[in-house]
């Protein structure tokens, strides 16, 4: 690899991955503007978005310049796990995509803040956001999981349905200095714990599909994250420049 | 706005000595006082009643041989957008004073939390009906077990309604005895 150091190098891959985790998700995550099911879950979605909206600018901004990085990269120079790209579907699938990826987050975060890398500061400060987005995530997976048959039964679809999406999360990041099966066993038991209090079972089956030797980390993205970027960058390049 | 991130200690010999420079700050002069006075007492665009010294934002006011006045900002939640509209209400108080070359930069560390408000601060939101954050008790960062207390009538039973509400560091809840609701500054 040839940079200006190995050493800046590996930080800014970290960074990348970081911070096209969190543009990515905080994109779907305004999708629903104008479409929650209750004003008070749209203002949440929105508010969980821009937290992460202003992570994937610090995060971008120490990998580059944050708008060509967004707005310009084809989708195979993404590096956001495909996890935080899978559309939002019902209501279940959301909370559920929050659920895996928050508790991730947080378990991550809280290690980066621990060290004394590039992203501590960023770490150290985002970590209290995501408590709440997880918070939240924890409270929906409850009142679905632990509410009618029907919510149940979506909640536990839904569950299922990421659970393919969710071994990508553990494996290890350019550039971040982490115990990652330490990691992924801390995610499984928090995940279990929340699951049964919902009254739900821990989806079985592989974490990862055969197809996805690491996928979204190395540039390998699912067919709907296309369609996302289309959209996400269309102003940007029909319009170079343009501002309000 | 530059967001900036402190370098590496083992970065090399070269970031050594920057460092090292850096890490004794000269005595404020009577005048960074001043510059400090006015940039605090500038209002947050969002929560007007508050100062941005009180809400515990501004990290510093340098002025540099060349006649540079650098401010040091702290955003509240990483994406807060009212951070540019106090830079630019900064930089606009500072060049009324005379101060031609004014830059803002934002700091993340040490992370901002709701302890930074002043008590005055506090005091003021109350009265501005949004609940006050109570103080951290733990290192947990959402506590959950005291009751938060309704600005309207003072009553402790109060429940929540959505963890979220019309800006990110705030909480909606719903006081049951008067029936009002109100936003709560949730603690961070």
């Amino acid at each position: 690899m040839t940079g200006p150091s190995a050493a800046t190098g590996a930080a800014h891959a970290a960074a990348l991955a970081l911070g096209d985790d969190a543009l990515v998700l905080s994109h779907r995550l305004g999708e629903w503007a104008g479409h929650a099911p209750v004003l008070e879950e749209e203002v949440a979605l929105a508010n969980i978005a821009l937290d992460l909206l202003g992570q994937a600018r610090v995060l971008l901004g120490l990998a580059g310049d944050e708008d060509e990085l967004a707005y310009l990269r084809e989708e195979r120079d993404f590096r956001n796990l495909q996890l935080v790209e899978q559309p939002n579907g019902d209501f279940a699938h959301t909370i559920a995509r929050q659920l895996y990826f928050s508790v991730y987050q947080r378990l991550l975060y809280e290690r980066l803040a621990a060290g004394d890398g590039e992203l501590a500061a960023l770490a150290a400060k985002a970590v209290k956001e995501v408590a709440y987005h997880q918070d939240h995530a924890e409270h929906w997976t409850l009142r679905l999981g632990d509410g009618t048959p029907e919510s149940h039964e979506r909640m536990q679809r839904a569950c299922q349905t990421l659970w393919r999406y969710t071994g990508e999360m553990f494996q290890p990041v350019e550039g971040l200095d982490v115990d990652w099966q330490a990691l992924r066993d801390t995610w499984l038991s928090a995940t279990a714990d929340v699951l049964g209090r919902a009254t739900l079972t821990m989806p079985t089956g592989p974490q990862s599909g055969a197809w996805s030797a690491g996928a979204g980390r190395q540039g390998l993205h699912t067919e709907p994250f296309g369609r996302m970027l289309a959209e996400m960058q269309h102003l940007h390049r029909s319009h170079p420049g343009a501002s309000w | 706005m530059v967001t900036r991130t402190p370098a590496p200690e083992t970065a090399g010999p070269a970031a050594t000595g920057a460092a090292a420079a850096k890490s004794l700050p000269a005595a404020e002069t009577p005048l960074e006082t001043e510059l400090r006075r006015l940039a605090g007492s500038v209002p947050d665009p969002e929560l007007p009643v508050l100062t941005l010294e009180e809400l515990g934002v501004l990290r510093g006011v340098h002025l540099h041989d060349t006649g540079r006045v650098e401010v040091e900002l702290t955003p509240t939640y990483t994406g807060c957008p009212a951070i540019e509209t106090m830079a630019a209400d900064i930089e606009r108080v500072l060049h009324n004073r005379g101060m031609a070359d004014v830059s803002v930069v934002t700091v993340l560390s040490p992370a901002w939390s709701t302890d930074d408000i002043s008590a005055e601060g506090r005091r003021k939101l109350a009265e501005f009906g949004i609940a006050p954050p109570r103080p951290h008790t733990s290192e947990g960062p959402v506590p959950v077990a005291l009751s938060v207390r309704c600005p309207h009538c003072g009553s402790t039973d109060t429940e929540l309604l959505s963890r979220f509400s019309s800006t990110a560091c705030k909480a909606l809840r719903r006081c049951a005895s008067c029936r009002e609701p109100f936003d709560h500054f949730k603690e961070l």
